[in-house]
């Protein structure tokens, strides 16, 4: 009885949470819209989406990745710092070729993923302490690999990661629609899926049940440092140079927010593929139509802290049910 | 404990009059009514289901009755929250022990009404009232030491104890022995005797009927929201109980006795499962069990003697440093369950919570968990192999669920129970670990899972049973290997099989050196 009991208790406000939490960000980021466009004319306008787009998408990749470790009860604060390594690494082996170096960015990410993953799923290190030593750590690599200043990339196919088109649309929206689907195939249709999320459910069971429980936990940090690393060569090609003393400066708290705000608790056992996505989204654009309106950096932070809260509170709110 | 004639009752404690409670739609209570009388223990019996924790709830403040009334000491009262309930004298000792594991036993004992001196806590005194007081209830611990270094009988006596020095008038228990062993139990009995002697009045909530027969005075049964029964409990007997909570008829009950395994099985001669020696820093030392196709063989012990123990070390989620397992003759790599689960060994854990369910999953995903690679090709789901597979066994085992969607964390204890068993079986297993199976489940389910063990033995699978109710392991075992401080002691075979020889191998077993030294 107490089961079924303790659902039905208070089923209104149970209602509009559940509501909130399965449709609010999708929501809200439909309010936002309609508010831009109504209000300042240039909105829905071929350039400013396309700044949109180029300011959004790093972050919903880190965030698509963060949303895999966060679905395994996990955080990966060291994707910043991968970001920046992945900077690093561009122009140092561009001579070897574009694709050699992007090739070498993307391992780096990966070996960066697999200490995490390792010290978390070996080491019983938890995640927030093993990606923060990772995240300082690598930061300081990432700068002694490129040295003090700024280096300056030209490369055509970096660059144009950054700011070119295919079929009229900026390349870096290709690569976050791909990654957005296999983010939610791995997800939806495979055991790997599942299994991600029973061992981010309940981790004990899931070992007595005989699941791959470090295996799934290496890769879930492998699959967050690529994809830090592929965002950080999206940032390359888009500023045209690899700074990474200030690159991705964080970004491992901007992704956490729009993963939490798209609707996937921090406790693991779900995770909210196309939510992670409008998570990015909305905070982008409470971030441009603030600015839009003149509101200073600092009000925004106070408004990005508040819609944190709410959204972490709607999450809460069901899963004390 | 015969209890007295009605006529000549002491005073009423709590009056529960008249109360429903409706959860959109559902009557959960449906005008239940219950008297409480100093000094009586009175059982409250049912299904799970029936409303117990729900009259419990209202009697205690954390829900509010849609109508009826509450009476304490003939007084009307409705209480906010628990804690009301508690400053009014209605205390509760759950399932699961509600005390700070990291505090002391003395600070957890006097939790929030510390003894001061200079405004400060006087951890003296404190220290020196917990340990008289603990005393008396049986349990002789330095408290300063963390709560959660006691054991689980130990620590609900804890409980016990906090809630009497609360000025208790009125105890609930809820099913107080599901994690005590005989002798806590018995620990537990003589201070509910003295409780009783004090004019304390005890809600008891329990599965086990023989322990109502001997400690309660009062009986009432509920089903489906309703009270059923409500007598002295020397005037039912055991059969009618059981037919009440279910309502069904006796003679159903009768035939299906109170357990539902059934005597003979046909077992083969070699042995499917061979554990050798396996020794683990953690609490084995050198266990060997064999299990033949067909062969139940139980786990006897109490509390810590190393049943646990031993299945996770046959299983590899306890490490050993020696010792071997081998399936059909095949030696399995040691601590690797994946390894274990492949050549055919499966644990149901002994806790379902914990360890068992992955609770935001569904019905369906928590079936199908640890067959899904068997089952899909290249890593990819396979819908429809699922459905048949999940289909197949909630027809099988008969799992209530109102679809496979269904969240799993919804379903109530017994069902829970059955996914579990269902997904330890669609791995095709040649050996089954049950680490108690039927724990907190109710009488229905329970029988049903018994039934269920009982057919597969007969289909040849063997399995290794352990309950903490010998009347279960008794009945379900063909052969029981006795353990006592991680050491096999002794083991019954054919006739012996019984709760006597049982207890007299508990008792007799030579206390062993210990573990062993490393």
């Amino acid at each position: 009885m107490t089961d079924v009991a303790r659902r039905r208790e208070a089923p209104d406000k149970d209602r509009v949470l559940t509501l909130l939490q399965d449709y609010g960000v999708y929501a809200a980021v439909v309010l936002l819209v309609a508010i831009d466009t109504a209000v300042g004319s240039n909105f829905l306008s071929v350039s400013n989406l396309r700044v949109q787009i180029f300011a959004a998408v790093p972050i919903l990749i880190v965030a698509l990745g963060m949303a895999l470790v966060i679905g395994t009860e996990g955080i990966d604060l060291s994707v910043g710092a991968v970001i920046a390594l992945a900077a690093a690494v561009i122009p140092l082996y561009l001579g070897y070729g574009v694709w050699v170096s992007i090739a070498i960015a993307l391992a780096a990410g990966a070996v960066s993923g697999v200490i995490a993953g390792g010290l978390v799923a070996f080491g019983r290190v938890q995640p927030i302490v093993a990606t923060l030593a990772l995240m300082i750590g690598l930061r300081g690599f990432a700068v002694i690999l490129n040295g003090a200043t700024a280096k300056t990339v030209t490369n055509s196919t970096v660059v144009n990661l950054g700011v070119g088109d295919l079929l009229g649309v900026p390349q870096m929206a290709w690569v976050a629609a791909v990654l957005v689907a296999v983010v939610a195939f791995l997800v939806h249709r495979t055991t790997f899926g599942r299994q991600l999320r029973a061992v981010g459910d309940n981790r004990a069971a899931s070992a007595l049940a005989g699941l791959p429980v470090r295996r799934v936990l290496i890769i879930v940090y492998v699959v967050s440092g690529v994809f830090a690393a592929i965002a950080g060569i999206l940032i390359v090609g888009y500023g045209g140079y690899a700074d990474p003393a200030n690159y991705g400066l964080n970004y491992e708290l901007s992704a956490i927010t729009a993963v939490v705000v798209g609707g996937t608790p921090l406790t693991g056992g779900k995770v909210r593929v196309l939510g992670t996505v409008a998570g990015a989204v909305f905070m982008q654009l409470i971030s441009a139509t603030l600015i839009q309106h003149n509101i200073k950096a600092s009000y925004e932070q106070i408004v990005e802290a508040a819609i944190i809260i709410g959204a972490v509170y709607a999450a809460r709110g069901r899963a004390g049910r | 404990m015969a209890s007295e004639p009605d006529v000549d009752q002491p005073d009423p404690v709590l009056e529960i009059v008249g109360v429903c409670k409706q959860f959109t739609g559902v009557h959960a209570l449906r005008d239940v009514s219950m008297t409480l009388r100093a000094g009586q223990v009175h059982a409250l019996i049912g299904e799970n289901g029936a409303g117990k924790s729900t009259l419990i709830k209202v009697a205690t403040g954390a829900y509010t009755a849609d109508s009826g009334e509450i009476r304490l000491n003939g007084r009307l009262v409705t209480f906010g929250s628990p804690l009301a309930a508690q400053h009014a004298g209605i205390s509760t000792i759950y399932q699961e022990i509600n005390l700070v594991p990291l505090m002391s036993v003395a600070r957890n004992l006097y939790l929030n009404r510390e003894p001061r001196r200079f405004g400060l806590i006087d951890s003296a005194a404190m220290k020196r009232d917990a340990r008289r007081v603990l005393r008396e209830f049986g349990v002789d611990v330095n408290p300063g030491r963390p709560l959660r270094e006691l054991g689980l009988g130990a620590q609900q006596m804890v409980a016990i104890a906090r809630a009497v020095q609360l000025d208790a008038q009125v105890v609930i228990m809820d099913e107080p022995t599901s994690s005590l062993e005989r002798r806590e139990v018995e620990t537990l009995f003589g201070v509910i005797e003295r409780l009783r002697d004090h004019g304390i009045a005890i809600i008891y909530v329990s599965h086990r009927l023989d322990e109502l027969f001997r400690i309660c005075d009062r009986v009432t049964v509920m089903r489906d929201g309703r009270v059923v029964h409500e007598s002295a409990m020397s005037a039912v007997d055991r059969l009618r109980l059981v037919s009440l909570m279910l309502g069904r008829d006796m003679a159903e009950v009768t035939r299906l006795g109170s357990t539902a395994f059934s005597a003979d099985r046909e077992i083969q001669d070699a042995p499917v499962l061979r554990a050798t020696a396996l020794t683990s820093r953690r609490g084995l030392a050198e266990v060997s069990v064999d299990v033949r196709p067909g062969e139940v063989v139980g786990l006897g012990g109490l509390l810590g003697a190393g049943r646990s123990e031993t299945v996770r070390a046959i299983v590899g989620a306890l490490k050993t440093e020696s010792g071997s397992v081998e399936i059909d003759g095949a030696t399995v790599r040691r601590n690797s369950t994946p390894a274990a689960i492949k050549a055919g060994v499966v644990l149901l854990p002994e806790d379902r919570k914990s360890e068992g369910i992955i609770p935001n999953l569904s019905v369906r995903e928590n079936i199908v968990l640890a067959a899904l690679p068997r089952i899909s090709w290249a890593g990819l789901l396979n819908r429809s192999k699922q459905d048949e597979i999940v289909d197949y066994f909630i027809k099988r085992l008969q799992i209530k669920a109102s679809s496979p969607d269904q969240q799993v964390s919804e379903l109530s204890g017994g069902n829970q129970q059955k996914v579990m068993l269902a997904r330890s079986l669609c791995l095709n297993p040649k050996v089954l670990l049950l680490d108690e199976p039927t724990r907190g489940i109710d009488v229905g389910a329970k029988a049903e899972v018994q039934a269920v063990i009982d057919e597969l033995a007969k289909d040849g699978l063997a399995v290794v049973l352990i309950s903490s109710e010998l009347e279960e392991l008794i009945e379900g075992s063909a052969r029981v290997v006795v353990l006592k401080d991680g050491h096999v002691v002794g083991e019954l075979r054919g006739d012996d099989v019984t709760e006597d020889a049982l207890m007299s191998a508990l008792a007799a077993a030579p206390t062993s050196a210990g573990l062993v030294d490393d």
